[in-house]
């Protein structure tokens, strides 16, 4: 019976999941507070709730980096009220404790990565757009969509407990590398705050699995009558991408963590072998390998990059496409470049391990993986520029982070393909060189890439728009800024200063760069504050914003915009719309755009 | 059954939306997503255990290790033997389960799945006396093997620490598929199925079960046979 009856049943549920929505139209006030804003599961408030949790995170994650760029910019200078604030344990002397300098880089890593451009980017924007892109009333589950959130919520909480627990949060790097993460005794925050540590990641490991299921079955399953795979808007083909690579890269993660756990509480080596802490003695621990932990990470540690990449880029197709009134250029290049990014992922990750003695061999074939991603990446940044090509502009806020994004992901990818040469990897690993390259490439890029999918989607979020003035010096500040932080980080970098230093007060060599860290935190400080901006603007439009009266506020093809002004649990009030066309007819025969919905009309010219 | 007719209009375009493309309901899909996953997760750690192993100097031999019964020792192999055929014969049980549900028949059904969930516990049965000889007999333990290695000298200490972690992570994994499948009879039981017209469920609860089998031929042959 197996197939007919399965379609029988989709097509049934599709009907009782109908009727159930029209229900919900009808007795609007039945929905209590609980489950409309606190255990909803319509996609749209959890995509708000990821958004919401992950800027928390971000103000925090930012916290932190001022406060260690305060140690890095003024070694000597002394902040007494900064004691009165944090406390002995964070700040001595009004200066930054060493203990805690590394908690915050720590502390600062993990966070951002992870529950900021992982949760708060991919968790946001694939919740909002997957259905309203595709067609769709929810997520294929909407309950194990919003059990990802809380799992996540979880997590956040786990984390953040760790910042208060009396030994400190771990503060081995954001990598977690063993021994200092397997051993209770190898530093104060490998005790406590490691175990919050690792409970928190494995919580966000679940919600990151149950969250990427759902969406790569809503995007296969749930695609609306007439929207093909190459109908589907790139933002959509990213998303896919970057599900794909969580649900498959975060259980290798898990696998290294369980061993983590076991080596850190049932006396097991996994990780270990001779070791020796001073106070304690000689460990029994014989036979494991360190480096293990570092293929099993970064295993996921590199597909991470792209998870967290993938989705900006995908945005940033869109925006660009949109506001320049052009087609897209090149959209199965820039689909297949997406896939071709996607394989590479998994076969890349020994270039974050060229000097732990891999053998150079093995690190050869590891380079030469590595700049093959060069080719879809430059694919991806040509047609984004050939996209703005003799376009007619439109330079919105969105507009202009994603144009921005473009403009770092350039400046940043080619310092990867320095970083990418195991020879040259040599002097470059573990220096501000590398902090440089991947905060504009993948932090600060896909920062960007989130800024411009909230200035944009934001008028269909909350049915009013934030306000462009602010976006604007938002955006300038923010630009230049992030290029003031982190280029001169470069020469640093060259000049061989180290990566999470405490102090560079020790080497004469360094001292040149004085009055540089000085600069680079300094405009830290400015960049931080005007995100505070941002926030004032996001959280006064959800109130008191201009309001949105047209459905289709941009001209733009694809479904979100066919919906109401405010949608409600459901998405469309009437039967869901059916697609025509791809999602980038635009300035075609004559005619501005055309909305996929739009039947093609036979005399219409062949895209 | 109206199968031609089906078979007729549903035949082109899979891809073009409307549609699942693969014909199966979204929750059928997401189980064989999340196997895939958790497929790399038990990938990882017998990756991990066979980069440990292969770059020791020695390691113990499995039918010297594993020779024990309830009742004598000097069988290598024979219970872990009879441990991988009850729980391979659990998957025909759970394939006939699955099939008496596409049938409708709830007494079939739920005859298959008592005998399913019967050879999982028996499984974990199995796998407890083993644990539990090699703990209390031999004070083998995560963090403690007494086992010399093939060659004669000292043990590697992470011969039992894979040994536990991942056998013991697969047995948590038949754990859950014998509580999933006890949910599924009590399902099958008070009717739920039959009022909802299909048995689908049961054939996701089969897919875990049968990747949980799967798993174990790799995890049998990684610590008993290699």
């Amino acid at each position: 019976m197996s197939n007919e009856a399965v379609l029988h049943t989709n097509v049934e549920g599709a009907i009782t999941h109908d009727e159930h929505h029209d229900e919900h139209h009808e007795h609007h006030h039945h929905e209590t507070f609980i489950t409309k804003y606190v255990f909803s599961q319509d996609h749209k408030m959890i995509a708000k709730q990821f958004l919401i949790t992950g800027m928390v995170w971000a103000v925090l994650g930012g916290l932190m980096s001022v406060l260690f760029r305060l140690q890095l910019g003024y070694p000597d200078s002394h902040f007494p009220f900064l004691e009165n604030i944090l406390g002995k344990w964070w700040v001595q002397n009004g200066q930054i404790t060493a203990q805690a300098y590394y908690a915050l880089v720590t502390t600062h890593g993990t966070v951002l990565v992870f529950f900021v451009l992982t949760a708060g980017l991919s968790g946001t924007f694939a919740n909002f757009l997957i259905p309203l892109q595709v067609g769709a009333r929810d997520m294929a589950s909407p309950f194990l969509n919003m059990l990802s959130y809380w799992f996540f919520f979880s997590a956040s909480v786990v984390m953040l407990s760790s910042i208060f627990v009396e030994t400190g949060p771990f503060s081995g790097g954001w990598t977690a590398y063993p021994p200092l993460s397997a051993l209770k005794d190898a530093s104060p925050g490998s005790g406590t705050g490691m175990d919050l540590w690792l409970i928190a990641m494995a919580l966000f490991v679940v919600s990151s699995l149950l969250g990427g299921l759902n969406y790569i079955v809503t995007i296969l399953n749930l695609r609306t009558k007439g929207m093909s795979m190459t109908r589907l808007p790139l933002t959509i083909w990213s998303l896919f991408f970057t599900a794909v690579l969580g649900v498959l890269s975060f259980p290798v993660l898990l696998s290294g963590f369980i061993l983590l756990i076991f080596d850190r509480n049932f006396g097991t080596s996994f990780y270990l072998s001779d070791i020796y802490i001073s106070g304690v003695g000689a460990l029994p621990n014989e036979g494991g390998n360190a480096i293990l932990f570092q293929h099993l990470f970064w295993f996921l540690g590199h597909p991470e990059v792209y998870i967290i990449l993938l989705p900006a880029m995908g945005m940033v197709s869109e925006i660009l496409s949109v506001n320049s009134r052009k087609p897209i250029f090149g959209y199965m290049a820039m689909v297949g470049s997406l896939f071709a990014i996607a394989i590479l992922a998994f076969l890349v990750w020994a270039h974050h391990m060229f000097v732990t003695g891999l053998n150079p061999f093995l690190g050869s074939i590891f380079v030469l993986l590595t700049l093959l991603i060069a080719v879809p990446s430059a694919i991806k940044v040509f047609n984004w520029l050939t996209t703005l090509w003799r376009g007619n502009i439109r330079f919105t806020p969105a507009m202009m982070f994603a144009i921005g994004f473009v403009s770092l992901f350039i400046s940043g990818g080619l310092t990867g393909i320095w970083l990418g040469n195991s020879a040259l990897d040599i002097h470059l690993h573990d220096t501000m060189f590398i902090v440089a390259h991947f905060h504009i490439v993948m932090g600060v890029a896909s920062m960007f890439g989130m800024f411009a999918g909230i200035y944009h989607w934001y008028p269909k979020m909350y049915g009013r728009y934030l306000n462009n003035t602010l976006g604007y010096i938002h955006f300038w500040i923010t630009m230049v800024g992030a290029y003031l932080i982190f280029w001169p980080m470069h020469y640093e970098g060259l000049a061989g200063m180290p990566r999470r230093y405490y102090s560079y007060s020790a080497w004469e060599s360094f001292k040149q760069f004085g009055g540089l860290n000085q600069f680079i935190s300094t405009v830290a400080m400015i960049v931080f504050s005007v995100q505070i901006l941002f926030l004032l603007n996001f959280f006064y439009s959800i109130w008191k914003g201009r309001k949105v009266t047209t459905q289709n506020p941009y001209g733009s093809n694809t479904l979100e915009w066919t919906a109401p002004i405010r949608p409600g649990h459901g998405n469309w009030p009437g039967e869901i719309p059916e697609v025509h066309r791809w999602a980038y007819d635009y300035a075609k025969d004559g005619r501005e755009f055309i909305p996929q919905t739009t039947p093609v009309d036979p005399n219409e010219a062949n895209h | 059954m109206a199968t031609t007719t089906a078979m007729a209009t549903a035949a082109p375009k899979y891809w073009s939306g409307g549609k699942s493309p693969y014909n199966v309901e979204y929750g059928k899909l997401m189980m064989w997503l999340f196997l895939m996953s958790d497929a790399f997760t038990f990938g990882a750690l017998l990756i991990a255990y066979g980069t440990t192993r292969f770059s020791a100097n020695g390691w113990p031999n499995p039918n010297e290790v594993f020779n024990k019964y309830p009742g004598g020792a000097n069988a290598p192999l024979v219970f872990v033997s009879i441990m991988t055929f009850i729980l391979i014969i659990s998957s025909v049980t759970m394939v006939l389960a699955v099939q008496a549900g596409q049938q409708m028949n709830r007494k079939k059904v739920a005859f298959n799945l008592v005998l399913t969930i019967l050879g999982g516990v028996a499984f974990l049965s199995c796998q407890a006396w083993e644990w539990t000889t090699l703990k209390l007999n031999e004070h083998a333990w995560w963090g403690h093997n007494p086992f010399l290695n093939s060659n004669g000298t000292v043990g590697h200490q992470d011969f039992t620490n894979f040994f536990f972690t991942i056998t013991g992570f697969h047995g948590f994994h038949v754990f859950s598929g014998v509580i999933i499948n006890i949910v599924m009879l009590i399902m099958t039981l008070t009717g739920f199925f039959d009022r909802r017209g299909h048995y689908l469920m049961i054939e996701k609860a089969g897919l875990y079960w049968h990747f949980v089998d799967l798993v174990w031929v790799f995890v049998f042959t990684c610590f008993y046979l290699i």
